[in-house]
């Protein structure tokens, strides 16, 4: 097995372990500079990709990555959360240990779901398909564990990390038009994030969207 | 013949270096908390205190509590020259594999619970409640950590495992990255480290070791402590045998062996001042986050196994 792909199968992995730590994590802090370093992460894949495939597009989509996902974003959300005045914990609608198990399921299913997609796929990178569709659920199911609008948030965000991933790694990226437009939709995205976060504390006092339940007419 | 004298030499090294490890690791925590430390030695002066005290044993103390830290010393003696540290070629070694490895620490660890409730203070069972808490949790963490490294290498034995690693060309495994962690996880909580347990507290609310040993005074404390020093030195020992085997003897090379040994104590030098650094850096848990820590191990240690198969490496 080349260098290269064992490079790419490390950072999968490690990929794969930050979806973990974000979905065990307590903290909204810690959460933000996990996101962080794992844009970073995919940044790194993907321009180890490009190179031990000669795609140079992908390099622009790497380096669009650490733009947008690694400083851009997680500065935005450090802003909101310190304006917002939250920093301690997360709660969660399930225990994390109970949630680490369901993600455990998870993960064993997109491995079984990935492995006759990636025999058709191609590329070098293709074993890595089951790790991108296991952290696209693992984000998933941090959207649906936990009960504050801003890791919600987050956990899309990361969401759109693993898609990214699987991109890349069954068919080297999407066309660089795609991608830019990917990026501006995330970073557009979050902003309106923003206010809304501002508009649903003004009007619930919280960031819990359990309050929301209270808007439904009777 | 050789081999014999390795072992030998191997045996008397591990035994010998245990509280020298253990005395580094307090100093580079001293070190860390900006403290001067009583040197790398300190643990020996305390064993050398302790054996020419008197020993005090409770009036309704049976025969299994006088009988454990002797049990307790050779088991873990005994796990530390399993251990493949300098060469690869030991007599011993073919005896065991790793499970009979997990085996012989739990063995340690129900002497030790029954020995501490064998007096009847309330101290002594509550420690080896706690005691048997962690060990139960940690136990199958280590095994799933042993069985990643052992299909990898298509083998329980310790010293397959090392020849594959050591001597294949090199390879990045994730999976290995993944069972790395797992198995400090693991070794904070089976050596009574900071995140899980103090090793310096007798604080009744948050001590499990020292929980268990309060009963214990003179010759029998200090083989205790001296087979936990061993038990650290045993964890360290085989951690670099999963993860990082470089630099062993192999097979009959005699030549090599000053490298190696060399190479360990780099190695355990690093060891040292790496967990000293993870002591400091994290606080203590509260018990009922123990679960989960060791949890959050088992867990990581099963996704080495999925990472194994899906990647194929």
């Amino acid at each position: 097995m080349a260098f290269s792909q064992q490079l790419i199968n490390l950072f999968a992995a490690l990929l794969l372990l930050i979806a973990f730590a974000m979905l065990s994590q307590r903290r909204i802090l810690s959460l933000i500079n996990l996101f962080a370093l794992q844009g970073l992460m995919l940044s790194v894949s993907t321009a180890i990709v490009a190179w031990s495939s000669h795609q140079h597009h992908l390099y622009y989509s790497a380096a669009l990555t650490l733009i947008v996902k690694v400083v851009a974003l997680p500065w935005l959300l450090h802003r909101l959360i310190r304006k917002l005045d939250l920093k301690w914990d997360v709660e969660t609608i399930i225990n994390i240990p109970s949630t680490m198990l369901v993600g455990l399921a998870l993960v064993v299913f997109a491995f079984n779901l990935a492995l006759p997609i990636s025999q058709l796929a191609g590329t070098i990178t293709r074993s890595t398909l089951g790790i991108a569709l296991a952290s696209v659920l693992l984000s998933f199911l941090m959207m649906i564990t936990r009960r504050q609008a801003v890791p919600q948030v987050i956990g899309f965000l990361a969401m759109e990390n693993g898609l990214f991933f699987a991109a890349t790694s069954a068919t080297y990226g999407m066309p660089l038009v795609v991608e830019l437009g990917i990026a501006l939709d995330v970073l557009v995205g979050s902003f309106i994030f923003g206010i809304f976060f501002f508009h649903i504390r003004d009007t619930f006092d919280s960031l819990d969207i359990k309050n929301m339940e209270n808007l439904k007419e009777n | 013949m050789n081999g014999i004298l390795l072992q030998l030499f191997q045996d008397t090294l591990v035994v010998l270096v245990a509280p020298i490890l253990l005395g580094w690791v307090n100093q580079c925590r001293a070190w860390l908390q900006n403290r001067s430390g009583a040197g790398v030695l300190q643990p020996y002066r305390v064993l050398i205190k302790l054996f020419h005290k008197d020993a005090v044993l409770a009036n309704n103390a049976s025969p299994l509590f006088r009988s454990t830290p002797y049990i307790l010393f050779s088991s873990m003696w005994l796990a530390a020259a399993l251990v493949p540290v300098i060469a690869t070629d030991l007599p011993l070694s073919p005896a065991v594999d790793v499970i009979a490895l997990v085996g012989i620490f739990a063995v340690a660890r129900a002497f030790i619970s029954l020995a501490a409730m064998d007096i009847g203070t309330s101290f002594g069972s509550l420690g080896a409640r706690r005691e048997m808490l962690v060990g139960f949790l940690a136990e199958p963490a280590l095994l799933m950590v042993f069985f990643t490294a052992s299909v990898i290498s298509h083998s329980t034995s310790l010293v397959t495992i090392v020849e594959t690693l050591a001597h294949k060309q090199f390879m990045l495994y994730p999976s290995l990255a993944f069972a790395a962690v797992a198995f400090v996880m693991v070794l904070l909580a089976e050596n009574a480290r900071v995140p899980v347990d103090n090793p310096s507290t007798h604080l009744e609310l948050t001590m499990i070791h020292e929980a268990m040993i309060l009963e214990y005074s003179a010759r029998h404390l200090a083989l205790i402590e001296w087979a936990g020093a061993i038990k650290l030195l045993a964890y360290i020992t085989i951690g670099i045998a999963l993860f990082v085997p470089w630099g062993i003897a192999e097979a009959g090379d005699w030549g090599a062996l000053p490298l190696a040994l060399v190479a360990l104590f780099l190695k355990l030098m690093a060891a040292g001042a790496g967990l000293a650094l993870l002591e400091t850096l994290s606080a203590k848990l509260r018990i009922f986050r123990v679960p989960e820590f060791l949890g959050t191990a088992f867990l990581l240690a099963v996704l080495a196994m999925l990472v194994h198969y899906l990647l194929g490496v």
